[in-house]
């Protein structure tokens, strides 16, 4: 198609340096087991060392395996993590965890992406497989690092007391440097080449918490901080390599729709196109750079076979849906009878929830590197998921799976879109490496308009709940059926968590409502349907927190009472429930007057073992405009490793909640996405982000996951808020209040 | 050929004149600290100053810029840009590391950029005008609670 191919393919391919020659020590811990290895002496990892934190070692570079702490002579303390930085601050609470053992000065602290293999980098919460998910990572990696740095901290005690002739119970480590009564001082770069000769300890001990100096503590800024606001950050938008070229795809109108001619006579006209072709997910259309390759899309006529499209869009689907409630699904959860006790309930209320497709639009639209290397391919990507990624390409390029080489890079957002089960835009990517047909480096690059219409959503479910209560307003019975699409059916994670045909991720957070109610019926209807959907921040709780406290508040109005009394009366069992919804409460004033116009909602949901509790202040004007001014938020994540993390992410993450409860929907019609950019997919800006307060619950347990708590709790906070001012039930996303 | 003076720096290049100046900063003077989000004025993440003044560099063609006097991130930082740009700038810059105000960062240049473009307008800002200055940049990790508290730090420090 173009006749550039021999001498673009001339450059070289691999021109990474290896600029590395620090001696180093490595420490590192089997998976959940005590120590393994890990130490030796070395030049650094054949990776680029230009300082980007987000940059990871080459898999093929000589590391002893399970490695999670470097210490160079020139004082840096380099911590390898494991997991992604997309923003919930993982590359500052997994180095938090080792610098505490290591007992460390926080800024000699670096924060370095790990390379794709899961023998020594696997998540310990999802077996043997490398990924970031499911709010997983602080919980999964904090003995595992603490024990790293405790070994490390060990084999630098044990070197300074040789170097000395002191025993090793005389020696004292703070802020990063080593010392003894006797004069002796020496900071860990002067002790990090002795250390590295001796043996790991086989086992080591963990301080006890009340000796934490930086666990639990504020003050500790982020890691990325700098590099995220001087534009020297690496995102995969910002790789650049010799040849690169980048590629965009048309993708079809609607899905299922195929390609059937390609018109690029035009298209292939402009200079520095290289190579248009279609790929089994649209046309491909490669050229020297980004605005080359968007001149060439605007130039280019595709015909599509329409056979086999889409032809529903949201109204049908949700119609089909309400057909679908009438029937019984497969059984999620069932106690008791409920069907007795609610034909012998007081009162019986009935309501249907639904939620809209949502897409996660990150701010950084989707993207990915393909780029020869001598042993296969490198991947330059913001890698959520490297066990599944690296699979899936190793299978298109029939490699074996080491041969795929991930660097995992800063992501600008993802909210689970990067944890693909089909790696999609990967897969994509490879596909246009390869119809290139030349070693050199491809660029995929989504424009905002493939992020919001070529798929992946969270899936629009319905649910039907019925609920009786007593004279006294007891609920005696709950039925609710969801209906939705299965969004693991399909992967490779059906046969985990597929169950009797329910796929737990539609039933989370619903499946586990936490009031005490004797008689409880669960059950789920899984269609499919052709638009390809996946999990997105809270994943199932983005549903079923909304149905669950809504529907809760309603039970409350109906028994003639207050909804935070309500809730704590059917609480008893749940004590992390009972303290954050006190404790939320009390801050936010509940019961207070407020002026008219104005009122209050609550909402408290379970989410990968984090408890939220948030009371949503609204004020309502003429006309059904409201505005939320101030939401409370309360938290139990265990124990607060990075309390300004976890503020944060409560922000952020209600923010996000908040943004998918006022505005948030992707429409479909006829198989085709409706919404293609910011200003017809709207999402929250500056002018409407309430004032937010955190309150963290004291918790000496062991910490779990802040990254999606907080999003599913705003919707149902903010409806019954609106509930309180109007008397308007809103039992759908998003929220519109009639005038 | 057309003259791109980027961070005082002068570039010559040899590029399509409807090219976005975003495309020109990024791929062809290789400065990526301004990011590409929307391509149509919506989200502010690829927000320069040129002449003094915050732009949409993704609808702004490069022809436009050309003979002017292009800031990015990179040189505001370093202090560059009109004086009273790069001294408002480090101020900001300085009250985002103070408050941890970045979560993915993707958004945060064009967030520092139109930050400090409304304090060197105006130097005390009320919430509703910085509200008003920042809502056409997005940040969908939310950090607007710490976008607002910041300004008005950079604010207070600059008095
Ligand atoms: S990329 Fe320019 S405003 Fe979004
Ligand atoms: S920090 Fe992630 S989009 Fe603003």
């Amino acid at each position: 198609m173009t006749t550039t191919h021999d001498q673009i393919a001339t450059i070289a391919p691999d021109t990474i340096e290896n600029t590395g020659r620090r001696t180093f020590l490595e420490a590192g811990i089997a998976a959940g087991a005590g120590l393994l290895l890990g130490l030796r002496i070395g030049p650094a990892p054949a990776a680029d060392t230009d300082d980007h934190a987000g940059t990871a070692p080459a898999a093929a570079a000589p590391f002893a395996p399970n490695a999670f702490v470097r210490i160079g002579t020139d004082d840096t303390v380099t911590v390898i993590v494991k997991h992604l930085e997309m923003g919930q601050g993982t590359f500052t609470g997994l180095p938090t965890l080792v610098a505490e053992e290591l007992d460390a000065a926080w800024d000699q602290i670096r924060a370095e992406g790990a390379p794709a293999d899961a023998t020594r980098y696997n998540n310990l919460l999802w077996g043997s497989a490398q990924g970031t998910g499911g709010s997983t990572a602080l919980a999964n990696s904090f003995e595992q690092l603490r024990k790293a740095g405790a070994a490390a901290r060990r084999m630098l005690v044990t070197a300074a007391a040789q170097r000395w002739q002191v025993p090793a119970t005389e020696i004292q480590v703070k802020d990063g440097v080593v010392s003894h009564r006797a004069g002796h001082r020496a900071p860990f770069g002067e002790l990090a080449e002795a250390a590295a000769k001796l043996t790991v300890p086989t086992e080591v001990r963990l301080k006890d918490p009340a000796q934490f100096k930086l666990i639990g503590k504020p003050g500790l800024h982020r890691t990325d901080g700098p590099s995220k606001t001087d534009g020297s950050a690496l995102f995969t938008q910002d790789v650049h390599l010799p040849g690169l070229l980048t590629a965009l795809v048309v993708h079809p109108p609607r899905f299922g729709a195929r390609v059937k001619r390609i018109h690029d006579t035009e298209a292939r006209a402009i200079p520095g196109v290289e190579r248009i072709a279609g790929i089994p997910s649209g046309v491909a259309i490669i050229a020297r750079d980004f605005w080359t390759a968007r001149r060439a899309q605007d130039a280019l006529r595709v015909d599509w076979d329409e056979t086999d499209a889409m032809t529903e869009g949201t109204a049908e689907i949700l119609a089909r849906y309400r057909e679908l409630a009438k029937s019984p699904g497969a059984i999620a959860r069932q106690d008791g009878d409920v069907d007795a006790a609610l034909a012998g309930a007081a009162q019986v209320i009935e309501a249907e929830y639904s939620v809209p497709f949502l897409a996660h639009a990150a701010m950084e639209p989707m993207n990915c590197v393909i780029e020869p290397t001598d042993q296969g391919i490198r991947v330059w990507n913001g890698e959520q998921f490297q066990t599944g990624d690296q699979a899936a390409l190793a299978k298109v390029f029939e490699l074996a799976p080491e041969q795929v080489e991930i660097r995992m890079l800063f992501a600008g957002g993802s909210f689970g879109r990067r944890a693909n089960p089909a790696s999609d835009y990967l897969i994509e990517a490879a596909h246009c490496y390869q119809a290139l047909r030349a070693r050199l480096p491809v660029k995929l690059q989504w424009t905002r308009e493939d992020d919001m219409r070529a798929g992946w959503y969270r899936p629009l479910y319905l649910h039907r709940i019925r609920a009786g209560i007593d004279p006294k307003g007891r609920p005696v019975g709950w039925d609710q059926r969801i209906v939705g699409q299965s969004i693991i059916a399909g992967t490779a994670f059906e046969p985990m968590m597929i169950k009797n045909g329910v796929d737990q991720t539609s039933v989370e957070g619903a499946a586990n409502l936490p009031y005490s109610i004797a008689h409880f019926r669960l059950d789920l209807h899984s269609p499919r349907l052709p638009v390809p959907v996946q999990w997105w921040r809270s994943v199932g709780s983005s549903h079923t927190a909304f149905a669950g406290e809504c529907m809760i508040d309603e039970l409350a109005t109906a028994a003639g009472q207050d909804p935070v009394a309500y809730r704590l009366r059917l609480l008893k069992n749940h004590p992390r429930h009972l303290a954050v919804l006190k404790l939320a409460a009390e801050k936010a004033g509940w019961g207070q007057p407020l002026p008219k116009g104005r009122g209050r909602g609550v909402a408290v949901h379970e989410s990968f073992g984090t408890t939220v509790a948030q009371v949503a202040e609204v004020t309502v004007r003429k006309g059904g405009q409201f505005r939320v001014d101030r939401v409370v938020i309360a938290v139990d994540c265990g124990l607060a490793v990075n309390p300004d993390v976890i503020h944060a992410q409560m922000e952020g993450g209600m923010g996000f909640g908040l943004s998918a409860a006022l505005l948030g929907e992707i429409r479909i019609e006829h198989g085709a996405v409706i919404q293609s950019n910011f200003h017809d997919y709207q999402v929250l800006r500056i002018d409407r982000m309430p004032e937010v307060e955190v309150h963290i619950v004291p918790s000496a347990q062991p910490p779990t996951g802040v990254g999606e708590p907080a999003t599913p709790v705003i919707a149902p906070a903010v409806a019954n808020a609106l509930f309180a001012v109007t008397g308007q039930r809103l039992r759908s996303l998003p929220l519109r209040l009639s005038p | 050929m057309l003259t791109l003076r980027i961070n005082g720096t002068e570039h010559q290049l040899d590029l399509d004149p409807a090219m976005p100046l975003l495309w020109a900063i990024r791929e062809h003077v290789g400065l990526t600290g301004t990011k590409y989000g929307c391509g149509m004025a919506q989200c502010g993440a690829c927000t320069v100053f040129l002449n003094g003044a915050p732009v949409r560099s993704c609808s702004t063609p490069v022809s436009v810029a050309a003979g002017g006097e292009v800031v990015t991130i990179e040189g505001l930082v370093q202090g560059l840009g009109a004086s009273a740009l790069g001294k408002v700038g480090q101020a900001v810059r300085t009250a985002w590391l103070e408050l941890d105000v970045v979560q993915c960062g993707f958004c945060q240049s064009g967030q520092i950029l139109a930050a400090t473009a409304l304090l060197a307008e105006n130097p005390d800002p009320t919430d509703a005008q910085i509200d008003a200055a920042m809502s056409g940049n997005l940040c969908r990790c939310a950090t607007y609670t710490r976008i607002r508290a910041a300004i008005r730090r950079a604010a207070d420090a600059l008095v």
